[in-house]
């Protein structure tokens, strides 16, 4: 970074956006500072980070040449959809050029006879399932912001869903990427064929957040929407019998579309903000959807109802028509918002736990949410086992954002503890890069390492997001030790 | 129950040591897949054994070497099976080696391929070192997602070690019907029951006759059944395993076997000879003496790709050619978990 300072040394800026200004148009490159602003932080508002200049591209061509530039220039590029990531994926680096696909929005084709629709990567998420839903069809992964999000950050975070129990992420529901590589070279990965020959690239680059590749079309597979779907609520005065049912409901050999719970003060919050007619009271309830042919749902409803109130449900509702449905959904998907507005802020973790050790994971949160001193709404996709417990805190209160932060961590090494993940839909970012040191090893950081660099030789691709290198991880001082062997034993130690 | 892990390591590192190319190896069932190369085997099949198995979490974590027929009661008596269902081609198959070839059986399209159920691996890379990857829970993003690359890397990749597979419960009613179309017939109404809700787990189309394998609730199965028409199948079980381990009178035929995996739509395409098709048309069968290159040519003209199966010039070129630049991608992945190339080095292409 000194060499830049180096007042012999042109300002790689300058140069670069005249270089810029040769493949795009004046209006298509942002460099003044007010232009810059809103650029400085995607859905993590908590890390910010003014981009050196920010590209609106329109063409795949003119991806290419802005990649084969910044190459040449070596100029790191982060790229950004709709910047609703929440693990900093697309924070800016200061030094870089910020990649926005907004402008690649259109729908280009819907085969109906093969199932699938190829889209630009700016495409919103839920817009693929309103152009196709007069053919019967629809696009399954719906993360709760599917209203904002786009395809393309979906295919950079596997993002899942509320009924991707059922339906798989995203991972299972694109056939076809094209990509840009770092060099600028555009290869297309996978097709409309369910397989393809060689490595499966095509589950590489998902969920790979932008460090391999960009995404500048995707071709999504198509799902008929089922004849029936039917949801119930049941509430339980302990969290133990819910988290049972959500065991029991899943051996009895039922894949329920949806299986969401929520925690006391989840409930309390969602009913304040939307009246969704839940049971205040109640210590955790939870939202079963079920789906498919109306004799099946008819079937499976009766089953599952059983069973909740076998596992010790006091109160099991089925909603009467759709619009109760919907109602009884309102609280869950509005409850992000509603602890929003009982908390000034709050910190969103995305863990993921074997689901038998549910009862144990909520009951340890609580404790470490008492020794904090903060507290802790928990709204989560039960069914696969994916936590997300929201922690409420004040920054206007000085030392609290970091007390949540640690608290946070603490959550994720749990996680792993119990043999699970730091991250179950929001991908690492920024945010969890430390974390990454709890969950892996030398070996596996190493590995990725390598394959990072065989896409991107020179790390030029939204570097320094999502595999830390192992000198942080020594600093971190997190690092997690395998078979009695530390990794690396050269590297310094903090 | 065994852990190998230890000799393997030290196989493995004798063998970079010795710059000595190594297949992993688990009952050879599918050792007729791929290219043919000259490396010794590394036996896997000792390193067996289910790590955990509890029903209630629809995932199962099972050494590789463990026999897939073995696996297969073991969850068929807690109600459960692999969504994949996955072809044995002789009773030694073993779990790693059906992740590694990456093979799916018939439910393919409806409940997913090998990769979509692969959830966490542990193996042994080309440096000789054991890593992890991935998990036993559903939803994992932390990390490139290197699990999924074992299914169908065949051994190039790495030495799989242990496997967590999502699972699913077995359906409870099934029923297969039999109904009288050509090729363009079966295709169209492929194509119909594809954008409807139908609860379809297999279709198959041989010999002017098409199969469909309905599974779910009774009366759900019996409706769809009622609505599809045609007649049922007495002992399905037994014929759709007959297509899965290609023991059907179709594949007793001395040609080579092409592979043609394509868009589910594609019309049925201008290739001499009898065609068995799969997948809802995305999968076809070719029994074929015409010339690769003419089978490569119609294929990639329909979007699809194909693969010498069985048979024919096993030291040429078997699986679809690749773009240059993808190729290129796929032997820089190669080089970044085998750097010394000691892994089945020319199973997949002559460079990979």
């Amino acid at each position: 970074m000194t060499a830049e300072a180096q007042p012999t040394t042109p300002d790689p800026g300058t140069a670069l956006l005249a270089r810029l200004r040769q493949i795009l148009p004046e209006e298509a490159i942002l460099h003044e500072a007010e232009d810059l602003r809103p650029y400085e932080c995607d859905g993590l508002s908590a890390y910010r980070q003014v981009p050196m200049l920010v590209v609106l591209p329109e063409t795949v061509a003119q991806v290419q040449a802005i990649m084969a530039t910044c190459r040449e220039a070596s100029v790191p590029v982060v790229a950004r959809g709709a910047g609703t990531g929440l693990s900093g994926g697309a924070l800016p680096l200061d030094h870089g050029v910020l990649l926005s696909l907004a402008r690649f929005n259109r729908i280009l084709e819907v085969d109906l006879d093969n199932r699938c629709a190829r889209v630009e990567p700016g495409v919103r998420n839920l817009a693929i399932s309103e152009a196709v839903t007069d053919q019967g069809l629809y696009y399954a992964p719906d993360p709760s912001s599917q209203i904002a999000c786009s395809i393309g950050g979906n295919v950079a975070e596997n993002s899942g869903g509320v009924h991707c129990l059922k339906y798989g992420l995203t991972v299972h529901n694109v056939l076809e990427l094209r990509i840009v590589t770092m060099d600028g070279e555009l290869v297309t990965i996978g097709s409309r064929a369910l397989d393809d020959p060689g490595y499966d690239l095509l589950a590489l680059l998902t969920g790979s957040e932008g460090m391999l590749g960009v995404v500048v079309e995707v071709t999504v597979r198509l799902l008929p929407r089922p004849e029936q779907s039917r949801v119930m609520l049941a509430a339980f005065d302990r969290i133990q019998q819910a988290a049972d049912a959500v065991a029991g409901v899943i051996g009895a050999g039922i894949i329920p579309a949806g299986l969401e719970m929520m925690d006391g003060p989840a409930i309390r919050a969602a009913e304040d903000y939307v009246h969704a007619g839940y049971p205040t009271d109640a210590a955790a309830i939870l939202l079963c959807e079920l789906d498919g042919t109306e004799t099946e749902v008819a079937e499976d409803a009766e089953q599952v109802r059983q069973l909740l109130t076998h596992h010790g449900a006091r109160e099991v509702r089925t909603a009467a028509d759709p619009q109760e449905g919907a109602r009884m959904w309102a609280g869950r998907k509005a409850a992000f918002p509603a602890v929003g507005r009982i908390s000034p802020d709050y910190y969103c973790m995305d863990g993921t736990i074997p689901r038998k050790h549910l009862a144990e994971v909520l009951t340890r949160i609580s404790e470490l949410s008492r020794e904090a001193g903060l507290g802790v709404a928990n709204v989560f996709h039960a069914g696969d086992g994916n936590l997300h417990p929201l922690i409420l805190y004040d920054a206007n209160n000085p030392g609290e954002l970091e007390t949540a932060e640690h608290l946070g961590g603490q959550i994720l090494g749990l996680c792993v503890e119990m043999g699970g993940t730091i991250t179950g839909e929001h991908g690492v970012g920024v945010e969890k890069v430390d974390q990454m040191c709890v969950q892996f090893g030398g070996a596996e950081l190493d590995q990725f390492h390598a394959i990072k660099a065989a896409f991107d030789p020179d790390g030029l691709l939204n570097p320094g997001k999502a595999v830390p290198t192992l000198h942080r991880c020594a600093e971190f001082g997190g690092m997690h030790v395998h078979q009695g062997n530390l990794p690396r034993p050269d590297l310094p130690r903090f | 129950m065994a852990d190998a892990t230890e000799a393997l390591l030290e196989e493995v590192r004798q063998a970079i040591d010795q710059g000595r190319p190594l297949a992993p190896t688990g009952g050879g069932t599918k050792a007729f897949y791929g290219r043919e190369i000259d490396a010794s085997p590394l036996g896997v099949a000792e390193h067996r054994g289910i790590v955990h198995y509890e029903p209630s979490e629809l995932v199962a974590t099972v050494r590789a070497g463990t026999p897939l027929a073995e696996l297969e009661a073991e969850l068929a008596e807690a109600g459960q099976m692999l969504p994949f269902e996955p072809p044995h081609f002789g009773p030694s198959a073993t779990v790693g080696g059906a992740v590694a070839s990456g093979l799916s059986g018939p439910r393919r399209p409806y409940a997913g391929a090998v990769r979509d159920a692969v959830l966490g691996v542990r193996l042994i890379n080309g440096h000789g070192q054991p890593a992890q990857f991935g998990g036993e829970v559903m939803k994992n993003v932390a990390g490139y997602d290197v699990s999924r690359l074992m299914a169908g890397c065949m051994g190039t990749l790495g030495v799989i070690l242990e496997v967590s597979v999502r699972l699913l419960p077995r359906p409870r009613h099934e029923l297969t019907l039999v109904q009288e179309a050509n090729q363009g017939e079966a295709l169209g109404r492929l194509a119909r029951w594809a954008r409807r809700p139908l609860p379809i787990t297999a279709s198959c189309h041989d010999a002017g006759r098409l199969y469909i394998r309905l599974s779910g609730a009774e009366q759900a199965v019996d409706t769809a059944a009622q609505r599809l028409g045609g007649e049922a199948v007495t002992d399905a079980d037994a014929w759709w395993a007959g297509l899965r381990e290609q023991t059907l009178a179709f594949f007793d035929d001395p040609r080579p076997l092409w592979r043609l995996s394509l868009p589910p739509a594609t019309p049925p395409l201008d290739l001499p000879g009898p065609t068995l098709m799969e997948w809802g048309g995305a999968l076809r069968w070719l029994p074929n003496d015409a010339p690769a290159h003419r089978v490569r040519e119609i294929t990639t003209a329909a979007g699809g790709h194909a693969t010498l199966f069985r048979g024919g010039d096993r030291r040429g070129t078997v699986f679809h050619p690749l773009d240059a630049g993808l190729h290129r991608l796929q032997r820089n992945l190669k080089q970044a978990l085998d750097p010394h190339g000691i892994l089945s080095p020319g199973r997949l292409y002559p460079d990979i």
